[in-house]
């Protein structure tokens, strides 16, 4: 015994450390950031049903051109303005296009843009909001100028005239630009805001006192930490991405023909909304599907990330469960016994 | 069968709670005002149940007080929430809380709303979120008061509102009772609340951690109107605290808990005297003295505070525990008396050995080897200095009011400050919050060029810095410690990643950097194989060590401290002390020590400077300056710390700075009564 503690005396803190770390408690059970948030997301049924709906939406916009017999840009000049029958899914406007076909091709159009006006917006955003703050002083009053005055650009009129501008096929991809270019200036404000408080934490200012460049710290500390945010509002920011994409089709400031998107089919069916009313209608509810997916993807994973929202899950009702069923069994178990005994 | 065992453990609890006697009120008499038995409390979480509170049982009464102890995570908070009915909807509440006989377990929220703030009130920790700053202090007392009795008129409320305010220690409460809480000071808010608790006449108070966010010379000042308070309304108190200094001077009994468990129970001079079980025994042991000097090394308790999602098998202290046996590792002793006739309770399964041989801390806890003295090799004077810092200004503008934000004036938060650090030593910047010592560190740490004097790091001045790459080069010789490990380590990065970054800002190639960081892991005592764990995988003790490992990764000369044990747990406390003091002798780096807790500065400084509203008015010797303090302001920091023994705790008299004067902290207590 009196050997041990010698041998003890001799090591340093940190040693001494090393081993009661060794033969510490028993491993807790970690589950990673990632897994967590998946597990509180699928906990929710409503966001398990807008994610099914939208991977149905995906498989649908991929794979029903192949389905279907015909394509978006040719005709059948033998039924024009038909109802929806065994042939044509979802019937035929007036100028005989298979208006499922279109929707499916619409459909994907949709959601390219949606998408990657959302990955770009937060992505510049973030880039921006955070650096801002980051910046203080001068360059932060300066960055916020700036925004002040791009939130005041008519931002509507000089996206019309870009996409008006290119042509009929390249028209979404400058749409997509057009939209980019003044959809991230409001995020970037909101994301300065969130920044402000982690710019004061200890650990953004160990690394300044590091030494390590602004840009790095900007990339590496700030962005990651406002990841939650980030995730979130890409998700909302398709469902906005897609229906300014629609009203501006509708409009017929944005997708022109020969290509589609839902927004062109429904301004083309509007002429004709009383005598052929599948042609608004049907786009009209795969637009109100996609858009309630993602709204509910995005609901679930706000709940997901919030520590406090009900997501949290009931773990120790099982538990309470099997007690109360053991008390119950040796309940039962004495009066058995007792009654062994009468 | 359970009903015959649950009835005698609460006569037991009850027999042996009136055998404690050994404080300065004598045992306990009469009925108690509350019963709290086989208190259960657990919450569901991602990780799993937490069991917070298992199997407590006390009683309280009136004009005593209860102080419980434990670290964060020990399940006291969480004890005291469930006697008001204040836990979380998740939250599973067993047992039985009885006020006047009368069960609080089980009552709706509306019904205890009516008993919350009449009969049993609260003081939170932090006074500053626990008023509304949208209504006056006047507005926030009336209420208290018109919940529970709608009837009382206008003038009766005022009048009862200054007597309360007179009471608390508010001078000139008439006027007082219109200003807002953003008027009042950190220690003033925390006496409103106070007057907030007591407006009703409760039974029973519970104060927790009512001062672990004020200063040391306020904390005082609190301590002294809760006992005030205590006096005028004959209520039983229920402190909750870390603080074993607090306990000394406030309790009449003790209970100490870790992992959700009370592990011992007696009476306060009991405790301090003849701790007995091993977990007491090292967190009186491992508390640096304040009112002693620091001849030896401080023995920490080694490992980590348990998780409650995981508490280990057998004893929860056992994988801590230098007595632990296979016993301990398999069941889980009960609370038991010491000794028959004394209301002394342990839960200890080497209780008798303990008992018999007449077991102390310095038995339990062998003895660490002494440092090697500092100044081995080379005399002081002739060491290089490191940091010198003289006649150091800074100001900030008071901006006006109003759309032109016209500067009305400076605000001088630091004045002429002046000190020097010699290589391998210690200097400790002792001040309370707003005394000017964090912004005198920030000064040093932005290497910035400052308004009026100098700062010199390693010879060079900050005004002779021309760029980025001069500044950089300083950098790796010049690093700091932050208080919070919980914020100072980025969540998101791996622990690598978190060491790497100042070796990658210094340009290191991989390789180097890949053996530094198996280095540093060693250095600090945590395992390196866990090098791709995430810092929310670690306990705040280890995320400390990690944070040093990462300031020592370039090997610097200087480390500044930014109060770098005060968020940590007591028994974490001495063992980051420790690897400080080892880290000095080991790499011969010199710290800048900036903390309020005169203890553990008294423990590891070699010199000390008080600074006071700017100005540094004490500089010397540490043995120096706590033995025979010569400026005021020291003499009444130094009376107001409290100190982990209550014989002492009881007979002191405390002094209090006032304009420059010394005066008896009794002379400021309400005259009625003294």
């Amino acid at each position: 015994m009196e050997e041990q503690n010698n041998k003890d005396e001799q090591l340093t803190n940190a040693q001494l450390e090393l081993q009661a770390d060794a033969a510490g408690p028993g491993e807790v059970k970690r589950i990673s950031y990632a897994g967590l948030i998946a597990r509180r997301f699928f906990r929710q049924k409503s966001a398990v049903v807008g994610l099914t709906i939208l991977a149905i939406l995906v498989l649908l916009a991929i794979f029903g051109p192949f389905i279907c017999k015909y394509d978006y840009t040719d005709p059948d000049f033998t039924a024009i303005n038909v109802a929806p029958n065994a042939r044509h899914w979802f019937g035929t406007d007036g100028g005989g296009f298979d208006l499922f076909a279109c929707v499916v091709h619409g459909l994907g159009r949709s959601l390219v843009i949606g998408l990657t006006y959302a990955i770009l917006t937060t992505a510049i955003s973030a880039i921006v909001g955070t650096a801002i703050a980051y910046a203080r002083g001068w360059g932060e009053k300066i960055g916020m100028w700036l925004l002040d005055m791009l939130l005041v650009i008519p931002s509507f009129l000089l996206v019309a005239m870009i996409v008006r501008a290119a042509s009929g096929t390249q028209g979404w991809i400058m749409l997509i630009l057009g939209l980019t270019a003044f959809g991230w200036i409001g995020y970037a404000r909101t994301l300065r805001t969130m920044a402000l408080s982690l710019r004061e934490r200890d650990y953004v200012r160990a690394a300044k006192y590091m030494g390590v460049p602004s840009i790095k710290i900007i990339l590496r500390h700030l962005i990651p930490n406002l990841g939650s945010i980030l995730v979130i509002d890409t998700v909302l920011c398709v469902i906005s991405g897609i229906n300014s994409e629609t009203a501006y089709s509708f409009l017929g400031l944005g997708i022109k023909a020969p290509d589609t998107s839902l927004g062109y089919i429904l301004s083309q069916g509007s002429s004709a909304m009383l005598s052929a009313p599948w042609i608004v209608l049907i786009p009209s509810v795969v637009l109100i599907i996609l858009c309630v997916s993602m709204q509910l993807i995005g609901d679930g994973l706000r709940d997901a990330f919030d520590p406090y929202s009900r997501a949290a899950g009931e773990v120790a009702d099982e538990e309470s469960k099997k007690d109360e069923a053991k008390k119950a069994a040796a309940a039962a178990a004495g009066n058995a016994a007792g009654s062994h005994h009468e | 069968m359970s009903d015959t065992t649950s009835t005698t453990t609460m006569d037991d609890t009850l027999r042996y709670e009136l055998l404690e006697g050994n404080g300065p009120k004598g045992a306990p008499t009469g009925d108690p005002v509350m019963s709290v038995r086989n208190l259960r409390v657990s919450f569901n979480t991602e990780a799993g149940v937490v069991h917070a509170v298992r199997d407590v049982n006390f009683d309280l009464w009136g004009g005593r007080t209860l102080g419980i102890v434990g670290e964060s995570g020990s399940g006291k908070s969480v004890t005291a929430l469930s006697l008001i009915g204040l836990l979380d909807d998740n939250a599973h509440v067993s047992g039985s809380v009885k006020l006047n006989g009368e069960e609080l377990i089980g009552k709706s929220d509306e019904e205890m709303s009516k008993i919350r703030g009449a009969r049993i009130s609260m003081i939170f920790q932090d006074p500053l979120s626990a008023l509304t700053p949208m209504f006056s202090i006047g507005d926030q007392l009336a209420e208290a008061l018109l919940i529970h009795n709608p009837d009382m008129t206008k003038d009766e409320v005022r009048k009862r509102c200054i007597e309360l305010l007179t009471l608390v220690g508010i001078t000139d409460p008439e006027n007082r009772l219109d200003a807002y809480p953003h008027e009042f000071s950190g220690g003033m808010r925390q006496r409103v609340v106070i007057a907030i608790a007591i407006a009703n006449n409760p039974d029973i108070i519970i104060a927790d951690e009512p001062t672990t966010a004020l200063d040391v010379t306020i904390q005082a000042q609190i301590l002294d109107i809760l006992k005030v308070a205590q006096k005028e309304t004959g209520a039983a108190v229920v402190l909750i605290t870390h603080d074993l200094g607090v306990v000394a001077g406030t309790a009449d009994d003790v209970m100490v808990m870790y992992a959700g468990r009370a592990v011992e129970r007696a009476s306060i001079d009991t405790l301090f005297e003849r701790p007995s079980q091993p977990y007491t025994m090292g967190l009186l042991g491992a508390v640096p003295k304040p009112h002693m000097p620091a001849e030896h090394r401080l023995v920490p308790i080694k490992g980590n505070p348990p998780s409650l999602a995981a508490i280990p098998a057998g004893c929860p202290f056992s994988p801590r525990c230098p007595m632990a046996t296979d016993e301990c590792r398999v069941t889980e002793p009960e609370l038991l008396p010491l000794e028959e006739g004394e209301g002394h309770l342990v839960s200890c399964h080497h209780m008798d050995e303990i008992r018999d041989k007449h077991l102390t801390y310095a038995d339990v806890y062998p003895a660490l080897e002494p440092l090697l003295p500092k100044w081995a090799d080379v005399p002081r004077d002739q060491r290089p200095v490191v940091l010198e810092v003289k006649d150091l200004v800074k100001t900030f503008p008071i901006q006006g009011k109003g759309l032109i934000r016209r500067n009305k004036g400076t605000m001088t938060a630091v004045d002429h400050a002046s000190f020097t650090i010699h290589e391998g030593e210690t200097l400790a910047l002792v001040g309370e919050s707003g005394s000017g010592k964090s912004t005198t560190l920030m000064q040093i740490m932005d290497l910035v060029v400052p308004e009026e004097g100098t700062i010199t790091v390693l010879g060079k001045k900050t005004s002779e810095l021309k760029n980025a790459r001069d500044r950089r080069e300083l950098r790796r010789n010049l690093q700091i410690i932050f208080q919070d490990p919980m914020s100072s380590l980025d969540p998101r990065m791996p622990i690598y990643d978190v060491l790497a970054e100042p070796l990658e800002a210094q340009g290191w190639d991989k390789t180097k950097i890949n053996k530094r960081i198996g280095e540093l892991m060693y250095l600090v005592g945590i395992n390196p194989d866990y090098v791709d764990r995430f810092p929310s995988q670690f306990s705040g003790g280890q995320r400390q060590r990690i944070a040093i490992a990462r300031a020592l990764a370039t090997s610097p000369k200087l480390l500044l401290l930014d109060e770098p044990i005060a968020s940590l747990d007591v028994s974490i406390q001495a063992g980051i002390i420790n690897l400080l003091e080892d880290l000095q002798v080991q790499l011969k780096i010199s710290y800048l020590f900036v903390a309020h807790d005169l203890a553990v500065i008294r423990h590891i400084s070699d010199t000390v400077a008080v600074m006071h509203l700017g100005k540094i008015v004490e500089y010397g010797d540490t043995e120096e300056v706590f033995t025979n303090p010569q400026d005021p302001y020291t003499k009444a920091l130094l009376s107001a710390i409290p100190i982990p023994d209550p014989k002492v705790e009881r007979t002191r008299e405390r002094l209090v700075y006032r304009d420059g004067k010394l005066i008896p902290a009794s002379s400021l207590l309400p005259k009625s009564l003294k």
